[in-house]
């Protein structure tokens, strides 16, 4: 298993349903019609995952597509009814109760769609919480909470009680209170969609500005595009319980899988997904000082338009890998793409 | 054979008129000797399963053991343990410390003051909810020490003190076990639903057999009575925490006991204080009830004022219990709303300034006792002031019973002769075996097979135990009085619903109601209508008319708005509205508040037994006064099952008309 996989799924099933085991153990790869036929609700099937070290890994997917299950078991909170999880190479499913105790108070975090605050606490204490649950010392509990919560901009709140905060506030407690024991993996469920839009953006910058900051290892589950493809390292989208690619937000865009993808990222505004690199023209000659290859198209769009001539992409190393003219960006723009 | 499947209604309708004629004419089975038994269960086929339960009881008691020490002395100690916190908090509210025994004992150190437990207990109305609570809590406390009530009422009080924490703390131990073993709920949950059907009095006498006689055995009747509500309450509350919460406390990595104490109880405390509210009402309502062996109190008082036809005092007495209930009710249905009510804590410093009230009470208390030294009065509410409404509840009684004698004696008789005497002949008329044959066929028509052979062995242990007749004497007095609170209930409930001023002034009439302990309801119907039948239908209809209302009210409240819309705009009137579309849908809603009504109807029986009928409460009252433990336990066990059955039955109808009109 590579060096850099933080977590990994393997054939990892969940059938709702009595004697699910058994029948999986019988038709191991039963399709969709098969498992439905015999009475079960296929909430993940056969999902394969690698989330890689330091990325933001989202899922996506329609209602009931299995999202949360899918995340649920990644963290045992829901016992797969088959398959292999991996966190840090060790045997997930293996794990003794203690050993798997040990690993949600020290590795994992969690925030969750509806907050899940306790409500007979204070915000200093909702944060020390996970803490003082490891057995830590008050004062030390209370010191580390005090850090996080300046660090999520509700300091002077600690005295509050949750329901005299506002929606987002309260998700600001909710994200402080999982990031103060330093979790290494960071399970995000809907985190926002409680949340009315003008504060779910004001959120998304604050959790990147955080992400900048910190380099978690993050599963974030949404089934709003424009967050996806704001977060996203690498998206994963499921349908009926199964995931159906694992991609880049432009791969998705630019080589759906399937007509489902296809019909999912119809109305993915292009122009902040697809990357100049991606539909330059190779090798041909361009003006300018050069545009790195790696920024959308949204980014560079008005220089194209406005300039006369197309201009020139550089990699990376600034070297000239091609050119991107007028027409390019105007079809992306009006999403007549390809 | 066929067709008759298809139309169960009429073959339920033939049923039934062959019922009716068997009852009408199987009294002249009697002249023929090979056909009796069918009518009268013969003596010679009864099961003495009484008289086993009593032995087993005898061996228990007498010669079981554990090697060490015996059974007997087991419970004593138990006993002991009670005692001292119970005597300890009996000494401080009612009766001071003594020195010495019997006559020539005296009083070292006085009880608390009247005045120091009345401001206490506005303090804490104040500290509760507000001005307004610790007003009403307030002046009823003086009211029991003006109208000389407050020695009975404070012993009373005493009983409850010891018994709620008991009783909370056992039943959320049970529910929590409950909780985290499926297993272990799925034994609760009959027992539970055993314990709640079961009358009192069916298990008196064996903790009487254990406990010995006085405060110590009432207090674990009582403890009993009160905690299968708060396990019940505390799965369930436990069961509705919000599920992300619970995945927070597991990826936080919480131990189980972390889970519980800090996560599940705590999130729970709402529901959690509802139970509370509960084993406090009904701890209450059973001090009350055990008064009869030996809580004393003011049960005792009701009762001692009853024997001796005083009418006058077991109107006072009754009355204080009325206004303790109250005062109890608010007081910790506003502590329990309190509780959740999570706000910034007071900024002020200093001692003093953060514990005002409770400084002012250890003040007030104080002055008293030391002033009481000198001034009597201050601590013993003096005699001299005491007022008393006895002479006027005797005149008024009197004055009723002069003037409108031959009125109140033609509506007894009236009902009497056309509609319980009527009943009562139809269910002691059906022969039992087919009896046992319909109750079946209910069961398996509403509940499957599994219902049907449930009424089959419950109904079959009534007759075999020999319990058969007085079970019909106790579901005619039942069944008449849930007709009549029915009848009367429903239509105040639907009143209740339409009308929102209405609506008000009967929520609080029957929020009153329920609060008061069931011996309340006896005492009027007594003086009125003396004792018999009627006495004790119309006492059972007044205490169980309440989930009738409430029940009806929810109901019809509750429809969904969008269907009275449709209702409206395709053109109904309001009458319509109401019979085509409210009604029909609040039905399951109002099953389930007639269901409630017979589960009270049949707990009320034990007591309508001090009126003289001849039923399962009877029986049961019997057996107390007797110390017949079997007696007692078989004739209880055939009132919970006869109650079991009728929620089967009941819930099973409400449960398939929710689905025929697509609830739920
Ligand atoms: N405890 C359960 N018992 C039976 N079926 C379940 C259970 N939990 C989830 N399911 C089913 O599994 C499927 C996947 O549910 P899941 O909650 O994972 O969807 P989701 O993608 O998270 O949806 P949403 O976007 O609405 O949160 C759904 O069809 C759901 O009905
Ligand atoms: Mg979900």
């Amino acid at each position: 298993m590579a060096e850099n996989i933080k977590l990994a799924c393997r054939n990892v099933w969940k059938l709702y349903g009595p004697r699910a085991v058994e029948f999986l153990k019988a038709n191991p790869d039963a399709d969709l019609e098969r498992v439905k036929n015999a009475g079960f609700v296929p909430a993940v099937r056969g999902a394969n995952v690698d989330v890689r070290d330091g990325e933001i890994f989202v899922i996506m997917g329609l209602s009931g597509s299995g999202k949360s299950t899918l995340v649920r078991c990644m963290s045992r909170l829901i016992e797969p009814t088959a398959g292999e999880l991996f966190f840090e190479g060790q045997d997930l499913r293996k794990a003794s109760k203690k050993a798997l105790i040990d690993i949600r108070r020290h590795k994992m975090g969690m925030v969750f769609q509806h907050f899940a605050l306790l409500p007979h606490l204070t915000v200093l204490e909702n944060v020390a919480f996970p803490l003082t649950i490891q057995g830590q010392a008050k004062a030390a509990a209370d010191t580390r909470a005090r850090e996080v919560i300046e660090l999520v901009g509700l300091g002077g709140r600690e005295n509050y009680y949750p329901r005299e905060l506002s929606g987002g506030q309260q998700q600001r407690v909710g994200i402080a209170r999982s990031l103060a024991v330093e979790p290494e993996l960071w399970f995000l469920d809907e985190p926002f969609s409680a949340l009315d839009p003008l504060i779910r953006r004001e959120m998304q910058d604050e959790f990147m500005r955080l992400q900048a900051m910190l380099k978690k290892t993050i599963v974030f589950i949404t089934h709003d595009f424009d967050e996806a493809i704001r977060l996203a390292d690498r998206i994963a989208i499921m349908k009926d319980g199964a995931i159906i690619q694992v991609a880049t937000p432009e791969e998705l865009v630019m080589n759906p899988a399937s007509d489902y993808v296809e019909e999912f990222t119809r109305h993915v505004p292009r122009d902040k997904v697809i990357s100049v690199g991606a539909v330059m023209k190779k090798g041909a000659e361009g003006a300018g000082a050069g545009l790195p290859m790696a920024s959308k198209i949204a980014e560079i769009a008005e220089a194209v338009v406005m300039a006369d001539a197309p201009l020139k992409v550089v990699d990376a190393a600034g070297k000239a890998v091609g050119a991107i003219d007028r027409e390019t960006v105007i079809n992306i723009l009006i999403g007549r793409v390809r | 054979m066929a067709w008759l499947l298809k139309k169960p209604t009429l073959v339920f309708l033939a049923l039934f008129a062959a019922t009716w004629l068997l009852a009408k004419y199987s009294s002249t089975w009697f002249e023929s000797p090979s056909l009796a038994w069918a009518i009268d269960y013969p003596k010679t086929w009864v099961l003495p399963l009484k008289d086993y339960v009593s032995a087993a009881m005898k061996w228990l008691v007498e010669d079981a053991g554990f090697g060490l020490f015996s059974f007997t002395e087991l419970t004593r100690a138990i006993a002991w343990l009670i005692e001292q916190p119970y005597e300890f908090v009996r000494a401080v509210l009612a009766t001071g410390f003594f020195d010495g025994i019997g006559r020539r004992a005296t009083q070292i150190v006085p009880p608390l003051s009247w005045i120091a437990v009345t401001a206490a207990v506005v303090a804490l109305g104040h500290y509760a909810k507000s001005w307004g609570l610790a007003a009403i809590v307030g002046l009823a406390f003086l009211y029991l020490a003006v109208f000389g009530q407050w020695e009975s009422a404070m012993v009373t009080l005493a009983s409850v003190v010891i018994a709620v924490p008991f009783g909370v703390a056992g039943g959320l131990m049970l529910g929590i076990l409950a909780y985290r073993h499926k297993s272990f709920e799925a034994v609760l949950k009959p027992v539970l639903d055993l314990m709640q059907t079961i009358p009192v009095f069916a298990y008196l006498v064996p903790i009487l057999f254990m406990f010995g006689f006085g405060p110590v055995s009432a207090l674990v009747a009582t403890v009993i009575y009160a905690m299968p509500p708060m396990a019940r309450i505390t799965t369930m509350a436990l069961k509705n925490v919000d599920p992300e919460i619970v995945d927070f406390g597991k990826m936080t990595g919480c131990t189980q006991r972390q889970m519980t104490w800090k996560i599940l109880v705590p999130s729970a405390l709402n529901g959690l204080m509802v139970g509370v509210n509960q084993v406090i009402m009904l701890s209450l309502n059973m001090v009350i009830i055990a008064s009869m062996i030996g809580a004393g109190g003011l049960g005792f008082d009701v009762l001692a004022s009853l024997r001796r036809l005083n009418i006058g005092g077991g109107f006072e007495a009754g009355i204080a219990i009325v206004i303790l209930a109250v005062a109890l009710d608010r007081l910790s249905q506003a502590l329990a709303a309190r509780s959740t009510e999570y706000s910034p804590p007071p900024r002020e410093q200093g001692f003093v300034a953060r514990h005002k009230r409770s400084v002012t009470v250890v003040v007030i208390l104080g002055i008293t006792m030391g002033l009481g030294l000198f001034i009597p009065a201050l601590q013993t509410y003096p005699e001299a002031a005491e007022l008393s409404t006895g002479a006027f509840w005797t005149n008024g009684v009197k004055y009723l019973n002069i003037n409108y004698f031959d009125q109140f004696e033609a509506v007894k008789i009236f009902l009497l002769t056309n509609f319980l005497l009527p009943i009562k002949r139809f269910f002691l008329g059906i022969p039992w075996p087919w009896a046992i044959a319909m109750i079946t066929l209910i069961g398996w028509k509403f509940g499957g097979w599994k219902l049907g052979a449930m009424n089959f062995a419950m109904a079959l242990f009534i007759a075999t135990t020999g319990m058969w007749e007085k079970a019909m004497i106790t579901i005619y007095l039942c069944g008449a009085s849930v007709v009549i609170a029915s009848i009367i209930g429903i239509p105040i409930g639907i009143w209740a619903a339409l009308s929102p001023r209405a609506g008000k002034v009967i929520g609080v009439a029957i929020d009153t109601l329920q609060t008061l302990p069931s011996f309340v309801y006896l005492i009027p119907v007594i003086m009125l209508f003396r004792i018999g039948d009627f006495t004790a239908m119309v006492a059972i209809v007044a205490y169980a008319l309440v989930p009738a209302v409430r029940y009806a009210a929810h109901g019809v409240r509750h429809v969904s708005p969008d269907l009275i819309e449709a209702g409206v705009v395709s053109g109904c009137t309001k009458r319509q509205i109401l019979f085509k579309i409210r009604l029909p849908l609040a039905l399951p809603e109002i099953l389930l508040g007639i269901n409630q009504t017979i589960m009270l109807a049949l707990s009320m029986l034990v007591i309508t037994a001090l009126v003289g009928t001849r039923d399962l409460g009877q029986e049961v009252y019997i057996a107390l006064t007797k110390a017949d433990t079997g007696r007692g336990l078989v004739a209880g066990l055939a009132i919970a099952f006869i109650a079991i059955m009728a929620d089967r039955i009941i819930s099973a109808s409400a449960r398939k008309a929710k689905t025929r009109y697509g609830i739920d």
